[in-house]
């Protein structure tokens, strides 16, 4: 079983969490703005990269608070963890660099070359 | 003092401190059990929990029978009775022997290639048969009478084995007040020092200093002693699971006694002294009973005291078989020859062999064995270079101790995800880099000699505190005297070109199953595990695997790392499924809630359904009314008079704040703005997809006051995409979420007559319809009880639901209920209540629709609010396919036959006939018998349908299609009369 860091609670076992997909998708301001095919990015277009992935879980049974993680998809280790609505930390390798490339970067950096 | 025991239904003697193995073994048992597959004799191989072959089912008497115990790990009682398994009608003289005859046809993929055709066949015939024929155990055909415990723990460093390695490492973590926990699968510590008769260790024979040992760590408190215990799993963030046998070994047992206790432990640090197994040596014969490792035939002679045979031979290709040879003669076993397979044999073991006159053949290997039912004799000889057998000699010997070496146990290491080493010059793998907070110690990290093992466990076990934050000063290593010193040394290949030599014994896999597996085109070790079954019994291969792997890599010419080594997974022995489920089982299987007229329903003959965790009252029959006239009835009465339900396990969530009505406009697609306070909307949640989530009335009770109700089993997933957008989306809103699911209990009150049952009870409140028109709600008391009172209906009728505090349910409910009773009503239950709603046409959110259908599919378009500038799930409304031509929508339907009730599920097609490939027009969603209509009548998810009204399509079911007439879904009072009556 897991130990999760809670930003608010500490490390706790993983049966008091519940995951809830990546983090830092914002739902759109103007939802009516977008296009279809931006919206549909929007509700089901996922990075999943192989290595470290920011995302967000809730300490259902704790604090009931939503926060963020990153977690190495690779090692199932846990990165770090913070509140939800502040920004990914420093020198947490994002999904789009080198070491963790994630598909839809590759595509937008490389398509050209 | 002797103890008696049966096998088979004969009566032996054993000794305390015996296993079935050993106490066996000394009785001149010899052959324990039939092989999976040609159903060969079969006798012991080891002596711990690696034996394949002497699985026994052990009988309690009571029902407790439990199969496939290794006889090595059964520890024998006064009154044990075991049996052998696999075996007709005998252990001597088994009939299905003969398969072993035609071995020829049943070699590596045989299902798979044999029972291909005719299809079908193999569920009813092939598959009954070669279980019956093939196979282990019989499985227990009772219920578990016996009762398990688990629990958890947090330790700082846990010491898997205790061993030299494992008891050093506990020693020295636990020296400076660490939190330490210990634990071996033997009844005993110690490990191989119980089986060491020559070592002195700080002057104290190897037994002495074990006792010595575990005196000491019995004496520090934060120490916790566990034998019988085996770690069988590793899990994420160093959680290792222990199985703890109990009362096994107990001749009887206190019934209060748990028979098993898992552990699941947190530990800060891990060291692992899992040992190492030895390895079996590949030739024909080699599973004769009387042929087994070498060193597991010293333990049985030196820590059993039981011969495992009068005149031994021992083949090898390392110099710790040498010491197995001295200790067996020194025991009294006449060595009659030592057969090493390496050229050369010069190490201190061989050389003291060689003075104890034990004759040293070198180059010299087993050919074959003879013997009906245990070995005979043991055919010798020398191969030369092109494959010429040289120096053939017919050995006559009962033992043939083999020993190929030793294989690390690297099963909790690679589970840790820990990296494996391949070392060519032992041919093993090693623990590599961890990846855990773990370190291995000892022989299962290749550490081999009695000194080196000792020294190299208190480095562990300090090193272990230390990381863990105690002070670890590295003990005084001790002082060795008379170990035995094994070189450690290269396995010699078997033999390509042989005849048939087992492998994998446990599951019969011989070592030309794995060359036809690769001539078949099998390369990777995982695939030929996969086709020969090798390695994927019951031992998972512990004796097996590493010989599999070096014949597999030896005939496709690549080196052992390159072919790879198949996946280690818990558990490292069987656990029993009562140790994983503990207490969960029965009542405690999962939680029940109950609503606070629970024991009210059960009091009066409720027939109760589990509706999620919730026991809900589905009926209240009466007399010997089955449930089609009782529901009958309670729905007859509530159209006609008035009934009583309890709908206590509705989700409730109670929404305050400044913003909650803006908050509220966001969640659900209504318009909650001007909804006065006094007055409910029926609430409908999208989730961002723009599907049906959730539906339920909501009641305003003030401006910033809103009592939502949810589903019943919808409320926790409610709730939680509540807190989601409030938290991370939109937290600057001023709300907050309460659940209040349980806090307040809900009586329906639900027919022509429910003003009348409720009017002389609620404390002088007008409940009039100009006061209380439906869709409102009003705070006030009933009976003297707090409540807030809703007039909602889901049946149709003229409704109000009671919400009082749950403590008071059940006064209320008494109260009502006299009334309900007075007034020709009654109680009515769950399906009363499905069938009532459908009547009406409302849809049951999970019945009516799945995660496909949108508002216009069921009809709901009318309560989204449209000019509101977004909600969740708004803009998904607009996608193309959510308004496509061809979605199903909601439709009644009425059976040609009135009688006839459809199933729910049945699917809907356009003509009677529908041949394989007929595309389904939709699905009955919910089907019910005639209640109050005349009439069955179901709803239904159509293409199209609401541009079918009118039309008849047709149902399937098994006896054959039923015309069908597609109807408007509300059955009853389309104008709502009754309702706002």
């Amino acid at each position: 079983m897991l130990l999760i860091p809670c930003p608010i609670c500490g490390i706790r076992p993983e049966a008091e969490f519940t995951y809830a997909g990546e983090a830092h998708i914002a739902r759109p301001a103007e939802p009516a703005s977008l296009d279809d095919h931006a919206w549909g990015e929007f509700l089901y277009a996922r990075t999943n990269p192989k290595g470290d992935h920011a995302e967000r879980w809730r300490h259902t049974h704790g604090c009931g608070r939503f926060f963020n993680a990153v977690r190495n998809t690779h090692t199932d280790r846990f990165i770090t963890s913070y509140l939800a609505g502040t920004a990914r930390p420093h020198g947490t390798p994002s999904a789009a660099s080198p070491d963790a490339p994630a598909m839809r970067n590759d595509t937008e950096q490389w398509g050209q070359a | 003092m002797s103890l008696r025991f049966s096998f088979d239904g004969r009566s032996y003697l054993g000794e305390p401190g015996d296993t079935l193995a050993s106490a066996l073994l000394a009785n001149g048992v010899r052959l324990l059990g039939r092989s999976f597959k040609y159903h060969r004799p079969r006798g012991l191989l080891a002596a711990g929990s690696e034996e394949p072959n002497a699985l026994v089912e052990v009988d309690r008497g009571y029902g407790a029978r439990t199969p496939n115990l290794r006889a090595t790990q059964v520890e024998v009682y006064d009154g044990l009775v075991a049996r052998s398994q696999n075996r007709f009608p005998s252990l001597g003289f088994d009939l299905q022997a003969v398969n072993d005859l035609a071995a020829p046809l049943l070699s590596a993929g045989f299902y798979y290639k044999t029972f291909m055709a005719p299809r079908g066949a193999w569920a009813k015939l092939y598959e009954p048969l070669i279980r019956r024929a093939a196979g282990l155990g019989r499985a227990p055909d009772v219920a578990d009478p016996d009762h398990y415990a688990s629990r958890y723990a947090h330790c700082d460093v846990l010491v898997i084995g205790s061993g030299p390695a494992g008891l050093a490492a506990a020693v020295a973590a636990s020296a400076g007040g660490a939190r330490v926990i210990l634990c071996d699968e033997q009844p005993r510590f110690g490990g191989s020092l119980l089986a060491d008769r020559s070592a002195r260790i700080d002057g104290l024979a190897a037994p002495d200093w074990v006792a010595a040992q575990v005196g000491v760590l019995a004496s520090r408190p934060e120490v916790t002693l566990l034998t019988r215990t085996t770690a069988f799993g590793w899990y994420p963030d160093n959680m290792v699971g222990l199985a703890q046998r109990l009362t096994d070994h107990l001749p009887e047992p206190d019934p209060t006694l748990p028979r098993e206790r898992l552990w699941q432990v947190r530990a800060k640090q891990v060291v692992i002294a899992a040992g190492a197994i030895e390895r079996p040596l590949v030739f024909p014969g080699n599973d004769r009973p009387g042929v087994m490792l070498a060193d597991a035939a010293r333990t049985f002679a030196v820590r059993y005291n039981a011969a495992p045979g009068q005149r031994a031979v021992i083949a090898t290709t390392s110099d710790t078989a040498y010491r197995a040879a001295l200790d067996l003669q020194a025991c009294g076993v006449e060595v009659a020859l030592i057969a090493d397979a390496r050229l050369r044999a010069d190490g201190p073991l061989p050389a003291a062999a060689r003075a104890a006159g034990i004759r040293v053949e070198t180059g010299m290997r087993v050919l074959a064995t003879r013997g009906r039912r245990g070995i005979r004799v043991a055919i010798m000889g020398r191969i030369d270079l092109d494959g010429r057998v040289r120096n053939r000699e017919w050995v006559r010997c009962s033992l043939l101790g083999m020993s190929g070496g030793w294989t690390p146990s690297l099963h909790l290491f690679s589970q840790s995800r820990g990296e494996l080493r391949f070392d060519p010059a032992s041919e093993t793998f090693l623990p590599g880099a961890s990846a855990a907070a773990e370190r291995s110690a000892g022989s299962c990290r290749g550490v081999h000699g009695l000194d080196d093992a000792l020294a190299d466990g208190a480095m562990a076990g300090s090193a272990a505190a230390h990381d863990s934050g105690f002070d670890a000063a590295l003990p005084a290593p001790c002082h060795v005297e008379g170990a035995a010193q094994a070189g450690w040394t290269s396995p010699v290949p078997a033999r390509r070109k042989q005849r048939r030599a087992f492998v994998d014994f446990q599951n019969d896999v011989t070592s030309k199953d794995l060359l036809l597996a690769t001539q078949e085109g099998f390369h990777s070790i995982e695939h030929v595990k996969r086709y020969t079954t090798t390695g994927m019994a019951t031992d998972q291969g512990k004796t097996s695997n590493m010989n599999a792997l070096s014949i597999v890599a030896a005939e496709l010419g690549r080196p052992v790392p390159a072919v790879g080594l198949t996946t280690f997974r818990p558990p490292y022995t069987p656990v029993t499924f009562g140790t994983l489920a503990g207490y969960s089982r029965g009542v405690l299987f999962d939680p029940v809630r109950t609503t606070p007229v629970h024991g009210w329903a059960a009091a009066h003959k409720a027939v109760f359904e589990d509706v999620g965790l919730w026991k809900r009252a589905r009926y209240f029959p009466r007399g010997d009314e089955d449930m089609h006239q009782a529901v009958a009835r309670e729905c007859r009465t509530v159209r006609s008079a008035v009934g009583l339900f309890d709908a206590s396990t509705l989700g409730k969530i109670e929404i305050i704040g400044a913003d909650a009505a803006e908050f509220m406009n966001r969640m659900y697609v209504n318009a909650w703005t001007k909804l006065a306070p006094g007055r409910c909307r029926y609430g409908l949640m999208l989730g961002e997809n723009g599907f049906l989530m959730d539906d339920g009335v909501a009641g305003r009770l003030a401006p910033d006051r809103f009592h939502v109700t949810t589903t019943t089993g919808g409320a926790p997933r409610v709730l939680a995409q509540m807190e989601d957008y409030l938290q991370t989306e939109w937290p600057e809103l001023q709300v907050w979420l309460t659940s209040v699911t349980e806090q307040w209990a809900v009586l329906a009150v639900q027919g022509p007559r429910a003003r009348d049952v409720l009017a002389p009870l609620v404390d002088g409140m007008d409940i009039e319809a100009a006061a209380m028109p439906h869709m409102s709600v009003a705070v006030g008391s009933i009976v003297g009880v707090p409540m807030r009172l809703f007039r909602v209906s889901f049946t149709g009728e003229l409704g109000f639901e009671v919400n009082v505090p749950a403590g008071h349910a059940q006064a209320v409910w008494e109260a009502v209920h006299a009334r309900v009773e007075a007034l020709g009503g009654c109680v009515y239950g769950t399906e009363a209540m499905h069938v009532l709603r459908a009547e009406k046409g409302y849809i049951i959110v999970g019945q009516e629709s799945d995660g496909t259908a949108t508002l216009g599919d069921l009809g709901l378009g009318w309560a989204i609010a449209k000019a509101k500038r977004d909600f969740v799930g708004k803009r998904s409304l607009d996608r193309a396919d959510m308004t496509a031509v061809g979605r199903r929508q909601l439709v009644g339907l009425l059976t040609a036959d009135p009688a006839c009730v459809l199933d729910e599920g049945a699917q809907l097609t356009e003509a009677a006939a529908a041949p394989v490939g007929t595309r389904s027009l939709g699905h009955v969603t919910s089907s019910y018998g005639e209640a109050t209509l005349g009439h069955s009548i179901a709803l239904a998810m159509l293409a199209d349908g609401r541009a079918r009204l009118g039309e008849t399509v047709y149902a399937q079911r098994p006896e054959g299609a039923m015309p069908v007439r597609v109807v408007d879904p509300v059955f009853l009072d389309p104008k709502g009369v009754r309702l706002n009556a």
